[in-house]
């Protein structure tokens, strides 16, 4: 038990001098992999952020897409020997068409029927995450699958740090995807259109656009930014296909952290939760870090509905 | 007493003779072993529809519940061989504690937050009892069981039976909850809260009400869990598919009425039984989701909105 020896060297670490424990190079370390850590935690809930934050669907089904994209990178890279991350935007257009029959389903079956959308939309999309979860099982089996690359084993030396390289990749990625996405939606027609859907349905409708179309496009590229997402989770560590269970409440403990639809704050939160996941590991141990997530969210939840950097609703 | 009380009490005594009976009849070991789970989840559809259905408040925490119920039995039998009625009793109080916890932490949430945050809940629990050592950490606990009281002869029918009682006791909560003020005071709240506040329905003490009995029924379903598996670990007691089955199980029912639960968890409950023997477990979560979208999409009232609207056609469309 890994988990066993881990909780046995601590003891022994605290036997040899407790004050050691907080050494300022161990925290130091646990906070740059956890801010490294964080910035990927954003790139896996920007599509959440668009997709629930803006267009408030109750989309719990958003991390098994999340690991659906990540066995389809897998698949590239081992049939074919694709580098992941070019695997991702290969399978980017699938993706997005994806999202926007999905949202169609959704919408046809609920927001168009009105009330009580939310409580069988939670239903929903469970059902759907279930769904997915049960094929990847049939195609690929319960083993954890990961992918090879160039950078896969190497790491940077600073110092007494050790940064591996994977982690800088997932680093400069996903500030680039979150870069990209808030250029997107503030300085693009169909950006400012996304996000005038989300302030005033209404106000759209009576200018003469369909707000459903634009939804429909909101939610196909909140699911194909989850291609290079995938690619980055697979690259980090490896999947297995009931992986989307603990991102749920990484994906949503950072998209409400953040307030609705915020894509700087959706950064923020993520990196503030990263350095928080990786503090509570060096400290305690691995076995409490699928806690740390749900516990800021539930806090968040109870004190402060509206995230850090909220709209107001 | 009322007419339908009076029947309803027949009806139950009448299961209770017949889930008797049977423990002394049949010789084999089977049917209680698959019948445990279906009345399990009976009593689990039935406590989640008191708070999701007739509130509205969708509760993905039964596992949570469902996992604290087995280990306040594990704990408890662990450190004083307590016996299995003691073990069901515990665990409902330690259930009504944690649905008022719960009641208070979410007062402000609605809608899909509620529901996340009962997830989140889940994990937390589930985390701090992997990290519990007493109780046998993330390896999991074996149990060894007591000698079995007369006049069972196994202890697997004990449980069955004790599960029967426990289905009764749920169905009659959830029907005196649903025909009482109570049911219609959440009933106006779930339609809408803001009104049902006005008009001076206690909705915050109501709401906090559903939660504590909704958690008490589902924690004492639990408890005889781990003496059923003589096993207890925190991944398969707090395993995410009892929340979905039992919110799908409602869902397929109809949460209108406390016989849609009912429904639903024999109807999905013996299917699961069925595919999980004759074929795999993962075949079973596939139809599990399946039929949660089919029914969610395709009939929202349930079995019990189907139902009525065939006796409608039948009826010329005036009923």
């Amino acid at each position: 038990m890994t988990e066993r020896a881990q909780t046995g060297q601590r003891c022994l670490r605290k036997a040899q001098g407790g004050p050691q424990l907080f050494s300022m190079d161990l925290l130091l370390d646990a906070v740059v992999s956890g801010v490294l850590l964080g910035c990927f935690y954003a790139a896996v809930s920007l599509g959440l952020s668009v997709s629930f934050g803006l267009l408030d669907v109750p989309h719990v089904a958003h991390p098994a897409f999340l690991v659906l994209a990540s066995y389809g990178v897998f698949f590239l890279n081992d049939s074919f020997d694709i580098d992941p991350l070019l695997a991702g935007l290969l399978i980017t257009p699938l993706l997005f068409l994806f999202g926007l029959a999905a949202y169609r389903l959704y919408y046809e079956t609920f927001e168009k029927r009105g009330s009580d959308a939310g409580v069988r939309g939670i239903a929903f999309f469970f059902g759907i995450a279930f769904i997915i979860e049960v094929l990847i099982i049939m195609q690929f089996g319960v083993d954890q699958r990961s992918v090879t690359t160039s950078y896969s084993g190497k790491a940077w030396q600073i110092g007494e740090m050790r940064i591996p390289l994977r982690m800088l990749v997932a680093f400069a990625v996903a500030s680039a995807m979150t870069i990209l996405l808030t250029l997107y939606l503030s300085r693009t027609f169909m950006g400012r259109a996304i996000r005038a859907v989300a302030q005033d349905q209404e106000a759209l409708r009576l200018m003469g656009a369909n707000p459903v179309w634009i939804k429909q496009w909101a939610f196909g590229i909140a699911t194909a930014v989850l291609g290079i997402a995938g690619a980055l989770l697979i690259i980090v560590a490896p999947v297995d296909p009931i992986l989307d269970r603990a991102y749920i409440g990484r994906t949503f403990c950072v998209v409400v952290m953040a307030g609705l639809g915020s894509m700087t704050g959706t950064l923020i939160a993520a990196v503030i939760l990263g350095v928080a996941e990786s503090i509570v590991l060096t400290l305690f141990g691995a076995s409490w870090a699928p806690a740390i997530s749900f516990a800021m969210l539930l806090g968040v939840l109870a004190v402060r509905p509206q995230g850090l950097f909220g709209r107001r609703s | 007493m009322s007419r339908s009380s009076i029947r309803f009490w027949i009806g139950a005594t009448l299961f209770l003779v017949a889930a008797a009976l049977m423990t002394q009849v049949v010789r084999n070991e089977y049917p209680f072993f698959a019948g445990y789970v279906i009345l399990q989840f009976i009593v689990l559809a039935v406590a989640w529809s008191i708070l999701g259905g007739y509130a509205g408040y969708v509760n993905f925490g039964t596992s949570a519940f469902f996992g604290v119920g087995v280990y306040t039995a594990v704990f408890l039998f662990k450190a004083t061989g307590a016996p299995l009625v003691v073990q069901i009793a515990a665990a409902a109080i330690v259930g009504a504690l944690l649905g008022f916890a719960v009641g208070l932490v979410t007062l402000r949430m609605q809608g899909i937050y509620f529901s996340i945050a009962t997830i989140a809940m889940t994990i937390i629990i589930e985390t701090t009892v992997t990290n519990w050592r007493y109780v046998g950490g993330a390896a999991g606990i074996q149990l060894q069981r007591p000698p079995v009281m007369p006049p069972f002869d196994t202890y697997v029918q004990m449980l069955f039976f004790v599960q029967a009682l426990l289905v009764v006791l749920a169905i009659a909560t959830a029907r005196y909850m649903q025909i009482s003020w109570m049911g219609r005071g959440l009933q106006a709240l779930k339609d809408d809260e803001l009104a049902a506040e006005c008009t001076g329905v206690p909705t915050l003490r109501l709401k906090v009400l559903a939660c504590v009995i909704s958690g008490a029924l589902m924690c004492a379903a639990g408890a005889p869990a781990a003496m059923y598996l003589q096993y207890a670990d925190p991944s398969s007691a707090f395993n995410l598919n009892y929340s979905v089955s039992v919110l799908a199980m409602s869902l397929i029912g109809g949460t209108a009425h406390w016989i849609g639960p009912v429904l639903g968890a024999i109807l999905l409950g013996t299917t699961q039984q069925l595919l999980t023997v004759t074929i795999s477990s993962e075949v079973n979560v596939l139809v599990l989701g399946m039929m949660l979208v089919l029914f969610v999409v395709g009939a929202p009232e349930g079995l019990i909105g189907l139902f009525r609207r065939l006796g409608r056609i039948r009826t010329g469309g005036k009923a």
